[in-house]
């Protein structure tokens, strides 16, 4: 646990890429190989469960400390993390551990096994032997929250300078469905068996914002233009007489989108679609809210089936006939995703995302400020010549969204934010109004800088009319812009309304509350958008 | 009549006709120390100690200052009042008030654990004990100042060996010279922002022992210093300031620097965990040490020091005021 500790230091202790990816790089040439695997397995998400519950693992923290749990409570908010409140409370330690990453990681799964009074032991007796940092380390496993600001992206790329296999590569070797149980590290990223896991997808390529305009792209006959739909992006992979379905955050979801089964009737074995899964009805899409319904389920029942039924809208096709043609131009995948596609019978599951076929670049901006009537965000712009790279790169992809929605909004609720943001106040209720009422509508938390933040933060301290638990009532006094992608009906607010992706998008120091939106223009935006 | 009682100018004293370290102008002024949220302009009179007049005077300029020896008990109206050492910053100070023999003591802000530079913390029996608690929680405890100084050092050398300059951010009165005095003059030259040498020079001409510094200045260039530390005040981290320094690792000293969400926030490289504040066990055992049955908190995490010093058996109170400790707040508005 020392040499992860200290590999944890150096990466807290610096906010440069280069730095961290050194830091990492040198963990990876010189740690035992268990600790290795085990590291690549947090870095990409793969992390313990929840070992002990925090409420249980709390009381034992206070006793440690020798503190009544109330004021373990209040010290929480303040700190923002329990993983971290729990290392700064407890005694110094008393003994040493020479122990390694695996092997704490080992006892942490045989806590279940254990009953409680075994497992108190084993953790009071790991808080006994670890010194600060470690403990931390250690508690953030138990809670299994383990989030160290080091993207997956970095670590391959560091784990590429350790190795010297190509980043694409080991990417790829690091995708599917492994665990640290079912692969050793030499067996994942030195020597690799293609066809050891049949359910691996391929890493998703991703594309940014276009910022400028898009006549600069080239001629218009370049790109393959389509709509940007709003669902969950996902590679359907058919290997091996089986089907599975990956979600870019590379969660296993085949279960929860069982129509996609059918796919195993109608395509080839050897083929990986990627494409966005959707909500679907006849010839559209249904609010993003329908699907969301079935994102949180890992299992549907059959009401929901009918009422959400789902499709993939297939973008893109990755292996063919059980060849990865990623390499191949667009233009080349396209075609054989066409012919995939056109035989497939209508009920299937999966249908081609249509190309927009425009003479020129005025004529898809203009098909661009539609999307949002056929309920997509906007355009992708795919370059024809272009491979499938991996993750997200300038150059050959855009995506080209409709500018979001806005709305000048009234902040009457304020709460403190958790983590790098506790002992700011981030997380602000807005309202619109309602005659001389304020109606809440929606929360946000993002768009504003650091000082912004600061800023307001100062002015909730001395502006707060009451407050609920963690929540303050402030005077209505700022007003901020909301931006948001979409807006649907919902019964469970009092507005009546529910956006997507609310944000705020600037601070209107200019505008007088009496001067922010009202319902009305809400439930305007509803009946033109909802 | 209690000894002390608050209104909206600060701390009073019925007895005495004094307030201490009032926030709205008052006849006269016990002051505790130079810091801006207790030493404030505006009041007839002033007293303070002798160590920490100089830095009140260099702040506030032209004032009617009176000075007083630490332990030296004076008569003011139908008060005793004397001054004793709160270990906070050079020349800082606890007032004990006794009126018809019952005592008080202000703390003002202060450390029990000795920098080797101010007057070491020294407590003072009383009845009623007004104490801070901007670290009011158990999560706040630090670490033996010499570890924190060997980090400091250990980072100046190595960012050296870096390339690069390390510029490290405290306060420009109290925790800039204790960094000072603690830094290892064989690594290399030590730069510093006018703020912090200004006050410096105060408490170089009162006799203080610091290691040389160089003030810097448009006409100082930092290739001449090969190896520097820049010793910079908060506010001059994030400034065009820092510019003439080329590639810079920067660094900040704080007792709020024990969080690493507030370490993560500040963006700066690295945190070091000093603070010239008590710490939680430091506070405890401040308090223990006075023997008073009644505590008043001021600033910090009231609420949650009341509680728990009631369940320690004390007559514990909130009082509202208008100091600000290490603020965190500050610390980061300064940055902005």
């Amino acid at each position: 646990m020392k040499r992860f500790a200290a590999l944890f230091t150096r990466l807290d202790q610096t906010t440069r890429t280069t730095a961290k990816v050194e830091a990492l790089a040198d963990y990876f040439g010189e740690a035992p190989e268990d600790d290795r695997l085990w590291t690549v397995a947090l870095l990409s998400g793969r992390r313990p469960k929840r070992a002990v519950n925090a409420t249980i693992l709390r009381e034992w923290a206070a006793e440690s400390a020798k503190i009544p749990l109330w004021l373990f409570e209040e010290s929480y908010p303040i700190v923002g993390d329990l993983a971290e409140t729990i290392a700064l409370v407890l005694p110094p330690n008393r003994q040493e551990s020479d122990h390694s990453l695996t092997h704490w990681i080992t006892e942490i799964r045989r806590l279940p096994t254990l009953e409680e009074p075994g497992r108190k032991a084993l953790v009071r007796d790991a808080w006994d032997r670890l010194d600060a940092t470690e403990r931390f380390l250690f508690n953030k496993l138990l809670t299994g929250g383990f989030r160290v600001g080091v993207s997956a992206k970095l670590m391959t790329r560091a784990l590429s300078k350790a190795t010297g296999i190509d980043e694409p590569d080991l990417a790829l070797r690091l995708m599917g469905d492994w665990t640290p149980d079912s692969t050793t590290y030499r067996r994942l990223v030195l020597e690799p068996d293609p066809d050891e896991d049949l359910s691996r997808p391929y890493p998703f390529f991703l594309a940014y914002q276009l910022e400028d305009a898009p006549e600069d792209l080239g001629p218009v006959t370049d790109w393959l233009a389509e709509h940007k739909w709003d669902g969950i992006r996902g590679q359907l992979v058919l290997r091996g007489g089986q089907h599975h379905v990956w979600s870019r955050g590379e969660e296993l979801m085949t279960d929860r989108f069982p129509e996609l089964a059918a796919a195993r009737d109608f395509v080839p074995e050897g083929s990986v679609i990627d494409g966005e899964i959707l909500a679907w009805e006849g010839d559209a899409p249904l609010p993003f809210a329908r699907l969301q319904k079935r994102i949180g389920r890992k299992t549907v029942p059959k009401k929901l089936l009918t009422e959400a039924p789902v499709i993939l809208k297939a973008y893109d096709l990755l292996e063919w006939q059980g060849e990865d043609i990623r390499e191949r131009p667009l233009a080349d995948r396209r075609a054989l995703l066409e012919t995939l596609v056109a035989g497939l019978p209508a009920d299937a599951p999966i249908r081609l995302s249509p190309r927009i076929d425009v003479p020129d670049w005025t004529a898809m901006a203009a098909t661009r400020e539609g999307s949002r009537e056929i309920g997509a965000e906007g355009l992708m712009l795919k370059r024809m010549s272009s491979a499938y790279q991996v993750g997200r790169k300038k150059g050959d992809w855009w995506k080209w969204k409709v500018d979001p929605l806005s709305i000048d909004a009234v902040m009457i609720y304020a709460q403190q934010g958790h983590g790098r943001r506790a002992n700011l106040f981030t997380d602000f209720t807005f309202a619109v109004w309602d005659g001389d009422q304020l109606v809440p509508f929606t929360k946000a938390y993002s768009g504003l800088t650091d000082a912004e933040f600061r800023r307001i933060t100062a002015w909730v301290r001395k502006n707060t009319l009451e407050r609920y638990g963690p929540v303050r009532a402030v005077k209505p006094h700022h007003v901020f812009e909301i931006h948001f992608e979409g807006i649907q009906e919902s019964p469970r607010h009092k507005s009546g309304v529910a956006l997507r992706f609310p944000r705020m998008s600037r601070w209107r120091e200019d505008k007088p509350v009496g001067e922010a939106n009202t319902l009305e223009d809400l439930k305007e935006m509803l009946a033109a958008y909802g | 009549m209690a000894v002390l009682t608050f209104t909206p100018q600060g701390i009073y004293c019925p007895a005495g006709d004094f307030h201490v370290d009032p926030w709205r102008p008052v006849d006269r002024a016990l002051i505790t120390h130079g810091h801006s949220d207790h030493a404030r302009p505006g009041h007839a009179r002033y007293l303070a100690t002798e160590a920490a007049a100089p830095v009140i005077r260099h702040r506030l300029g032209e004032i009617t200052l009176d000075t007083i020896r630490y332990g030296e008990t004076r008569t003011i109206g139908g008060a005793k009042v004397s001054f004793h050492p709160a270990g906070h910053v050079p020349g800082s100070a606890q007032i004990r008030i006794e009126v018809d023999g019952e005592v008080w003591v202000v703390s003002g802000d202060y450390k029990t654990e000795p920098d080797g530079l101010s007057e070491p913390f020294e407590p003072v029996r009383c009845h009623a004990f007004i104490t801070e608690c901007t670290f009011g929680l158990p999560v706040f405890t630090w670490a033996p100042q010499a570890t924190t100084e060997d980090e400091i050092n250990r980072w100046w050398a190595s960012t050296i060996a870096d390339g690069r300059t390390p510029v490290l951010a405290a306060y420009a009165l109290g925790k800039a010279q204790r960094i000072l005095a603690g830094l290892d003059t064989s690594i290399g030259p030590i730069l510093t922002h006018g703020a912090v040498e200004n006050v410096n020079e105060v408490l170089r001409g009162q006799g203080l022992a610091l290691p040389d510094t160089i003030r810097v200045t448009p006409e100082v260039n930092p290739k001449d210093h090969p190896g520097a530390l820049v010793l910079s005040t908060p506010s001059g981290l994030g400034t065009p300031w820092l510019r003439r320094f080329g590639t810079v690792s920067t660094a900040f000293a704080s007792g709020w620097m024990r969080l690493r969400g507030v370490r993560r926030r500040r963006a700066a490289d690295r945190g070091f965990v000093m603070s010239d504040h008590a710490d939680w066990d430091g506070l405890n055992a401040a308090i223990r040490e006075t023997g008073a049955e009644r505590v008043f908190v001021t600033h910090g995490y009231t609420s949650v020091f009341r509680r728990w010093l009631e369940e320690q058996g004390y007559d514990a109170a909130v009082v509202e005021t208008e100091f600000e400790g290490e603020s965190l707040d500050r610390a980061e508005e300064e940055e902005a």
